[in-house]
């Protein structure tokens, strides 16, 4: 068996239109900007994929990674929790002029729901929302006498993730806070592909340190010095740039 | 008016109650000043929503780590017996009622416990983070705010006028003013600035300050 695919093309050739996206990373830490921006470069060169849903917690900073993905036209709807951030202004503009959907979610129904979609659990009680806007329309249940607001799972075509070690079978291990949403993500898509620093062999990577099991990921690409959203947004990068 | 605490003054008193031991998750922004005044000799550990438990002060500028960040996406450190962990973990931790204590900020608090931090309104774009997760699972759910808005009107009110982060769920409010729980539905006034009377304090508040037992001097050092 061997997961790895051997570039950044090949790995995100299996998006088309219309399809939900999971995209990990918390801004920028965990975000697997290299395989963004080849989906991106693909959409420049073929037109595909458009009309994606994203599932991110955030909408994206500056001109890279997600929020270039947003600025090229690809994205109908973005599902995540907090789209303000610092230089939020692609999805901002987009937003305010009608051009792009937005399913609010509360960050820890987000992370559940991604988590429920992965584990087989279609709907799940939290008290989170409950009583505020974001619990309207949705079913209603008291347990042990509190009220709790039913969600659902949410589930993905294809997960975009980033890894610090990935071996041959998909096993992954994470850097620090990137960690995030990414091993959720993996268990909710169907096809999940994960760019990671170094790509070892089966047997590379210690079994009590993996962080996500090889059953969850079906496509891994070694990307040995990955971009960091903070570094380019601190050198006003814009993604693809001026030719 | 009489003087006010300013915002570290404010965190100050609430980092006073904050016990050894104690897991505590501070919200971004002005909550995180909290952080900087533990009393000596007490242990809190720090969650933050993305994944870490135990951090510790921002890094020196150019020594930043973009992989440890906190919620506000800010760079921090890492204290010795810090741990990493997925968002479902995160949540599990806030919602589960493992957090001893949520420090968030205010819009507004209601006298029935209510709270409105995460939108003004319809205009703009929303987003909420994990203000709403928060303010449910941890034992205790304190507010820091300023006593009333900056064109002083009370943020302290009957019921809440803006968008609900949640109900019935702030248990104590530290305001530049005064200490106040909230019991029974009610506003019971704990602590007060000292050259403040209890009618000018009362005067900025939108609900009925109720006293049940003395109310303490709220003495805070200049900082």
């Amino acid at each position: 068996m061997d997961k790895t695919v051997a570039n950044l093309a090949t790995a995100v050739a299996g998006i088309e239109d219309g399809m939900t996206v999971m995209i990990g990373g918390f801004g920028g830490a965990g975000s697997p900007i290299e395989l963004i921006h080849a989906l991106i470069d693909r959409f420049l060169a073929t037109g595909h994929p458009k009309d994606l849903t994203i599932i991110n917690n955030n909408a994206g900073n500056g001109h890279v990674g997600l929020a270039a993905l947003i600025e090229a036209g690809m994205v109908k709807k973005l599902i995540c929790s907090f789209p303000r951030s610092a230089d939020p202004v692609v999805f901002t503009d987009l937003y305010l002029a009608g051009k792009i959907e937005l399913e609010l979610v509360p960050q820890g129904t987000l992370a559940e729901r991604i988590r429920a979609g992965g584990a087989g659990i279609p709907a799940f009680y939290t008290p989170t929302s409950y009583g505020t806007d974001l619990a309207k329309g949705k079913p209603v249940e008291e347990f042990e006498g509190r009220a709790y607001v039913r969600e659902r799972w949410l589930k993905a075509d294809v997960a975009l993730v980033k890894a610090e070690t990935a071996d041959t079978h998909g096993n992954l291990t994470y850097r620090a806070a990137a960690r995030n949403f990414n091993p959720l993500m993996c268990m909710a898509a169907a096809l999940t592909v994960a760019q990671a620093r170094r790509v070892v062999p089966a047997g590379g990577i210690d079994p009590e340190i993996v962080i996500t099991p090889g059953i969850f990921v079906q496509q891994v690409v070694e990307v040995a010095d990955p971009q960091q959203e903070e570094d380019l947004n601190r050198a006003n990068a814009v993604y693809p740039g001026v030719a | 008016m009489t003087a006010k605490l300013s915002n570290n003054q404010i965190a100050w008193r609430a980092a006073q109650d904050i016990t050894d031991g104690a897991y505590v998750n501070l919200g971004i922004g002005f909550p995180e000043k909290v952080a900087q005044y533990q009393p000596p000799g007490r242990e809190a550990i720090f969650h933050t929503e993305n994944g870490i438990l135990n951090f510790g002060e921002p890094p020196p500028k150019g020594q930043e780590d973009w992989d440890l960040i906190n919620a506000g996406k800010k760079a921090v450190t890492l204290k010795p017996g810090a741990a990493f962990f997925h968002h479902a973990d995160s949540f599990a931790m806030v919602r589960g009622g493992h957090l001893d204590v949520a420090i968030l900020g205010a819009y507004e608090v209601a006298e029935n416990g209510d709270l409105a931090n995460w939108s003004t309104g319809p205009k703009g774009v929303p987003a909420v983070g994990g203000a709403m997760d928060l303010v449910h699972g941890a034992k205790r759910v304190a507010v820091i705010t300023d006593h009333v808005t900056k064109d002083g009107k009370p943020k302290l009110l009957k019921r809440c006028t803006l968008p609900l982060t949640g109900v019935g769920c702030v248990t104590r409010v530290y305001t530049s003013l005064a200490v106040i729980d909230i019991e029974g539905g009610r506003f019971v006034l704990k602590e007060k600035l000292p050259a403040l009377s209890f009618d000018e304090l009362q005067a900025v508040t939108g609900a009925e300050l109720l006293v049940s037992g003395t109310v303490a001097d709220l003495i805070v050092p200049e900082l």
